[in-house]
């Protein structure tokens, strides 16, 4: 019997040890062979050195695709910018009525998400280089986080930089 | 009191002991506003390291490369006082704070502090981790700093 009073108090300890502590995942910080990947995923060079043309550029199409823009250093080549959408995915929403029909338990579905952007610009010889990145964050209608992630998905830098080229033209002509 | 009576008492309390370390275990929220669990000397050690440059924008500009290569969007950055913040999102998100200050005549001393989820980041390798990858972006060795 002493050795369960033992057991338990052991465990309860465990768990208040568990509750405060949180250790950051081995290698979060270090570079990884995906890294030189995601970097081409994200970069692209632009044949001018007039880093802040491109910045004025990136910022009319930041302003395009709906971000209020948070934060600017020109001096360092950065925009910052975030918009809150819609989450809704109606499979997910037809699967929550599914089981709610069945069970009468109504499951939670995403509802709203806050994308975030940032563009740095850095001079590479007479072309300047900009990497974009986008991350989100999704909640559900019980207003818990479900998602939280950079998004690596090619087409969406690919689309990305398509309308960036367009906008650097725009601006370099002048409309 | 019986035997067992008494250990089924000595069970309860041990739990309830359990229940108050938990409560208490992470103390009163407002004491998280000026906590630092570990000492100053040390943290400062882990996250402070030195580079020979004088070359501060293009520093400051590399720690964001870095961040951005790591997986970080960066959220703000200041080119007068030399820093830059960055949140990082993979199913937990860990934000950092990397400054830049002139050392000297010749150095600048970078300092990174981190966040993962809800606590301080206070060990010692994410530091050495991120410092290792800066300097591999700045072809310069990060020194340690007493």
């Amino acid at each position: 019997m002493k050795r369960w009073t033992f057991l338990v108090g052991a465990v309860g300890f465990a768990i208040a040890l568990g509750g405060c502590q949180q250790r950051i995942p081995r290698n979060a910080l270090a570079m990884t062979a995906e890294s030189l990947e995601k970097r081409q995923l994200q970069t692209r060079k632009f044949s001018t050195s007039d880093e802040s043309k491109l910045l004025t550029a990136a910022v009319g199409l930041t302003q395009d695709l709906g971000f209020t823009i948070e934060s600017t250093q020109s001096k360092l080549g950065l925009i910052t910018g975030s918009k809150q959408r819609d989450a809704t995915d109606g499979g997910q929403v037809a699967g929550a009525i599914f089981v709610a029909l069945l069970t009468g338990v109504a499951t939670p579905v995403d509802q709203d998400q806050t994308i975030r952007l940032s563009i740095v610009t850095f001079p590479a010889g007479n072309q300047t280089a900009l990497r974009a990145t986008f991350q989100r964050m999704v909640r559900n209608t019980h207003g818990q986080t479900t998602r939280l992630e950079l998004i690596q998905d090619p087409e969406i830098y690919q689309q990305f930089f398509e309308k960036l080229s367009k906008a650097v033209f725009l601006e370099a002509q002048k409309i | 009191m019986s035997n067992a009576h008494r250990s089924t008492v000595s069970m309860i309390l041990a739990l309830a002991g359990a229940l108050c370390i938990q409560m208490t275990g992470c103390a009163s929220s407002k004491s998280q506003i000026l906590a630092s669990e570990e000492s100053q000397v040390k943290l400062r050690a882990m996250q402070t390291r030195a580079f020979d440059t004088t070359d501060r924008t293009k520093l400051l500009r590399t720690v964001m490369a870095t961040l951005q290569d790591l997986g970080f969007v960066v959220d703000t950055a200041d080119e007068t006082l030399g820093t830059v913040t960055g949140t990082k999102l993979d199913g937990y998100a860990l934000r950092m704070t990397v400054t830049v200050r002139p050392r000297g005549d010749t150095q600048q001393l970078v300092r990174a502090s981190a966040q993962y989820n809800l606590a301080a980041v206070q060990e010692p390798e994410p530091y050495q981790q991120f410092f290792a990858s800066l300097s591999k972006a700045m072809f310069l060795t990060a020194q340690q700093v007493d």
